[in-house]
């Protein structure tokens, strides 16, 4: 429907660890449209943040590389990017929300100022308008009595608050892309509920595509139109959200879907246990040719150890990269 | 609750921790965190009791009280016919080896410098469990009940995996064989493909040793999955407990259905159900609570009432229990009546 | 209860256990620590000053009070490799000799200085109440008094041995260690493995001895590395104003008795001058090494 905004193709990262190259994304395709909203999930350590970082033009150089790929933002390959460039990119047509709302706020500002600063950095705004600029941000994120809490400092502030400073930052300049990498898994239920309904209306009323990432499925399934699922710095599944949540085919996404107990309105009195994913994530440095989901996998035989199976579409927007799938739609 | 008396395991009437906070000066008054307020619950043996609430409602500090690691303020916790509170020195240190914790940070909750198999034998030594030499045995035994090899006993708690290190966690609960362990968030800090491994494998202990579970967790899915009763704690209160079934078919409390609502779903008729609600507000703060209903700022339904008298936990129908002035006797909840 | 019948069971997960990254933790430290340049560098040092006044007198046959040759000959005259002081004394066998007496006042004193400090922290920080309060206004008590006055009044109450010496610097700088272990501890105290301890049954000796002690020590050995370095500087400052044992020679000996000459003769100075800052320079990178080969976070990754 809409024009693609944001295109990953074919990126690669690596870190050299003590241990060797660890391939922390690899082969990793993805679009973003304008106005919609892209989960991405896994386990943690599968590279989500670093996805999130690499397009923010933020991994960590060294211990880290960029091995490949290109990320168009509007058919401009940011990768090539200069520094200067990014730094206007960045905040301006890209922002990110972190996980820790407690450790992302500068302690010894207040969050008027904060939110200020990054208007007048990129917009060059006046200090009143820019102030000005805060105060709406602050009202739009649903601070109640934004007049008063704009002089306050992070420390004075709940969880949630935070977070809502934060997004209220991140939205300053209106950018086209927000990236949210775990937005709300350090608050409650209740105020992260807050927080989805908050994000949801913004991206309603401004358009600014969002790249969600979470752990969990009922997030996702709340927040995302479409759903790219990560395991070991790869894509093993994407597809739209419904097909994703009815229809999984990898069996990874199937683990993760079925491993939850999900809160159901009529719960049974019998209680079978839970499918596991035995074991856990490998180390990226030590991945071999196959499938790196094999060891953990009960499907697995001898090609899956031996040959990386390839992402291939089964349907219209959905793709696995599986070589149980892949013979079965070859049979 | 309708089961006899000796089925009880634990016992708890009227908990309450305080916290004094220090003056900010000498002039001010001095204020109090009123973390666990007027508590009262019992675990029948062999059951899971779950604790569900929001952060900071005091769900930690009630199983640190029952495990007596927090001072208790007032009220009667028994174990048993073990009076709790009164027991002190010797005989209390004796009594901790009939029950056990097993904390929410894997990372924190094992000592960095001692080895895994140390660590699970440690509490045999203290509390005298088996013979000397019959120990190691015993740990090699535990090791293999959790899902660890006997030979990573030599290891130290860095070189395993979250997952793991919990696993440890449980194997030193158990080593001196507790008849209740509390888990205070015993998966909260693991990965979701993790989390399901150690359910289960705390399903299948119970199931083998008849363990008695207080457990903890702030994540209703995990709670409805592994608890028979359940209680919802608000800022140090119980508002609403009832056993595993009604509480999810038929939660009474505005504040439990409004928990209910907030938690994400993957499955749509939940998602798009017509009664689902949005909180305003964040918890507010447990020091000095002010009187009436502790819900009565995010409430949708409260009124003046709500402000002026604190509603108790009154029981409507066998095993359900609510503290909520406008829940009729006949359990019709204000967000059905709307 | 009995519908938990295991048929996905937990034990024995496969790959679970396999990827366990298995390196000791003592060869862990040697690694990050060689992996500070500067703190391999510093040992060397501290090794080759510790080497020189263990075997001083195996090597040397001679007596640092002896006068040897006329006094204030410049480096290398009449075979002197660092000349002599205003006594005729060689001031390459004097720095030798006066190595033996620092390190042991410095390593006294911060032995002292460690065991009075760590208990009255460990006592406070695990206790907390009137405990801390009683132990911490002790503490702020001797932290107000000037150390060096201090340490001299102590020194000139009793005969200026070097027990003495040793002991006066330990007493006035124990301060900072106490504050360091009471911060640990009250740090400690809390984490959940403390907690654990306590639920199964450890008593309160156990649990400060064998439970929080080995933890808190770490950033206690990066600042008793330090202490060495401080009591070194006190002992030298002690010695130069006359107030160590006069029998035995110390580089603060040496600079103080050839203060006259500094004009003159600045190697007398210098000399003894340099070798107090290598010494103390090195304790610094040897403390800067351990922070690296502690830390966890390091590590872990
Ligand atoms: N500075 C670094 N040095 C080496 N490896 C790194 C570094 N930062 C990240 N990695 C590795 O990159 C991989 C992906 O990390 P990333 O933080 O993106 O994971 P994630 O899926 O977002 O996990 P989490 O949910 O824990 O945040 C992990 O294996 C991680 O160990
Ligand atoms: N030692 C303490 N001193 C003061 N306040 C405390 C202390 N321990 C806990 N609290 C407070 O008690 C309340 C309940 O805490 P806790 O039981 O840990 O909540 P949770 O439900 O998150 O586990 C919180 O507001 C917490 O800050
Ligand atoms: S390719 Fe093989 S091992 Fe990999 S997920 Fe598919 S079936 Fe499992
Ligand atoms: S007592 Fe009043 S304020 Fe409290 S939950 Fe019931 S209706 Fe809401
Ligand atoms: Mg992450
Ligand atoms: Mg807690």
């Amino acid at each position: 429907m809409a024009e693609t905004l944001l295109k990953v193709e074919d990126l690669a990262v690596e870190f050299d660890t003590r241990d060797g190259v660890a391939k922390v994304i690899d082969n990793l395709n993805i679009k973003l449209d304008a106005g919609e909203t892209l989960g991405i999930v896994g386990e943690s350590g599968c590279g989500k943040s670093m996805t999130a970082l690499s397009i923010m033009g933020l991994v960590p150089i060294p211990p880290g590389r960029i091995a490949g790929g290109r990320i168009l933002l509007d058919g401009e390959d940011l990768l090539e990017a200069s520094e200067a460039r990014m730094r206007q990119v960045r905040g301006n047509e890209i922002s990110m929300i972190f996980q820790e709302p407690m450790t992302s706020l500068n302690p010894v500002y207040s969050i008027g100022n904060q939110i200020a600063e990054t208007a007048r950095l990129h917009e060059g705004l006046s200090r009143a308008d820019a102030h000005q600029r805060a105060l709406e941000m602050l009202v739009a994120v649903g601070i109640p009595a934004a007049e008063q809490r704009i002089n306050e400092f992070p420390h004075q502030m709940s969880g949630g608050m935070r977070q809502r400073v934060m997004i209220a930052m991140a939205l300053a300049c209106q950018p086209r892309v927000l990236i949210a990498d775990e937005p709300t898994t350090a608050l409650d239920v209740t105020v992260q509920a807050q927080i989805f309904d908050l994000l949801n209306d913004l991206k309603d009323r401004t358009g600014t595509a969002i790249i969600m990432i979470t752990h969990d499925m009922g997030a996702i399934a709340e927040m995302a139109q479409r759903v790219v699922v990560m395991y070991a710095g790869r894509i093993v599944e994407q597809a739209d959200v419904d097909q994703i949540l009815t229809d999984p085919r990898h069996p990874y996404t199937q683990g993760l879907i079925r491993c939850v107990p999900h809160l159901t309105q009529n719960p049974t009195v019998e209680r079978p246990p839970l499918l596991e994913i035995p074991g856990v994530v490998p180390p990226l440095t030590h991945l071999g040719t196959g499938c790196p989901f094999a060891p953990r996998c009960q499907y697995a035989d001898a090609q899956c150890r031996a040959e990386m199976p390839p992402s291939k579409p089964i349907d219209d927007d959905h793709a696995v990269a599986c070589w149980l799938t892949e013979r079965e739609t070859a049979a | 609750m309708s089961a006899p008396d000796n089925d009880v395991l634990l016992d708890v009437q009227h908990l309450k921790v305080h916290f004094q906070l220090p003056r900010k000066n000498i002039f001010a008054k001095a204020s109090k965190v009123h973390a666990v307020d007027d508590v009262s619950f019992q675990v029948r043996r062999g059951t899971t009791l779950g604790i569900v609430g929001e952060s900071g409602s005091g769900k930690t500090t009630t199983a640190l009280a029952v495990m007596r690691l927090t001072p208790v303020t007032d009220g009667s916790m028994h174990l048993g016919d073990t009076d709790l509170v009164a027991l002190e020195g010797e005989a209390l240190r004796k009594t901790r080896s009939r029950m056990q914790i097993i904390f929410q940070d894997p990372y924190s909750s094992l000592n960095p410098r001692v080895r895994a198999g140390a660590i699970v034998r440690e509490p045999m030594d203290l509390m005298n469990i088996g013979a000397p030499g019959d120990r190691e045995g015993l740990v090699g035994e535990l090791f293999k009940k959790v899902g660890l090899r006997p030979e990573q006993q030599a290891l130290f708690p860095h070189q395993f995996s979250g997952g793991q290190r919990q696993r440890i966690g449980v194997a030193r609960a158990l080593a001196t064989q507790p008849e209740l362990v509390v888990c205070d968030e015993p998966v909260s800090a693991l990965d979701v493909a993790i989390q399901a491994q150690i359910l289960n494998l705390l399903r299948s202990l119970q199931a083998e040793f008849g363990l008695t579970y207080l457990f903890i967790s702030h994540d209703l899915g995990v709670v409805q999955y592994m608890c028979d009763e359940i209680a919802v704690m608000y800022l140090g209160q119980i508002v609403e407990q009832a056993d595993r079934i009604s509480l999810f078919t038929e939660p009474l409390h505005p504040y439990t259905w409004a928990l209910l609502s907030a938690v994400p779903s993957a499955d749509p008729a939940v998602r798009d159900r017509a009664d689902r609600v949005r909180l305003v507000g964040d918890p507010p703060s447990p020091i000095d609570p002010p009187p009436g209903c502790r819900f009565a700022g995010r409430c949708p339904f409260a009124e003046a009432r709500c402000v002026a008298e604190t509603p108790s936990l009154r029981t409507i129908r066998s095993g359900h229990a609510v503290a909520c002035h406008l829940v009729s006797d006949d359990g019709v909840p204000p967000q059905r009546r709307r | 209860m009995s519908d938990a019948k295991n048929t996905t069971p937990s034990n024995g997960s496969p790959g679970d256990v396999d990827e366990i990254f298995v390196e000791h933790p003592f060869r862990q430290f040697v690694v990050m620590y060689m992996r500070n340049y500067a703190a391999v560098a510093g040992l060397f040092v501290f090794v080759l000053i510790v080497g020189a006044a263990l075997f001083a007198p195996l090597i040397l046959d001679l007596d640092p009070f002896e006068m040897v040759d006329a006094p204030l000959l410049r480096p290398g005259e009449g075979g002197h490799l660092l000349g002599t002081d205003n006594l005729g004394r060689d001031l390459f066998v004097a720095i030798i000799y006066g190595a033996r007496v620092t390190m042991a006042v410095g390593g006294a004193a911060a032995g002292i200085t460690l065991v009075i400090g760590l208990t009255i922290g460990a006592m406070a920080g695990y206790y907390r109440g009137w405990v801390d309060e009683v132990l911490m206004r002790i503490t702020e008590f001797f932290q107000v008094l000037p150390p060096l006055l201090l340490a001299m009044v102590l020194v000139a109450l009793f005969s200026p041995t070097l027990e003495t010496v040793a002991i006066a610097i330990g007493v006035v700088s124990w301060t900072g260690v106490a504050r360091l272990a009471r911060a640990e501890f009250l740090r400690l105290r809390e984490q959940e493995f403390v907690k654990a301890a306590r639920s199964i049954g450890a008593r309160d000796r156990r649990i400060i001895w064998l439970v929080i002690m080995p933890n808190a020590l770490p950033p206690l050995i990066v600042n008793a590395a330090l202490t060495v370095g401080i009591a070194i500087l006190f002992e030298a400052a002690l010695s130069f104003l006359g107030l160590s044992d006069p029998n035995v020679m110390s580089w603060g000996k040496l600079i103080g008795d050839n203060r006259d000459y500094l004009l003159d003769a600045p190697w007398t100075i210098t000399f003894p001058g340099v070798a107090i800052f290598l010494t103390v320079l090195s304790m610094s990178l040897i403390g800067d090494g351990l922070t690296d080969a502690f830390n966890p976070k390091l590590r872990e990754r």
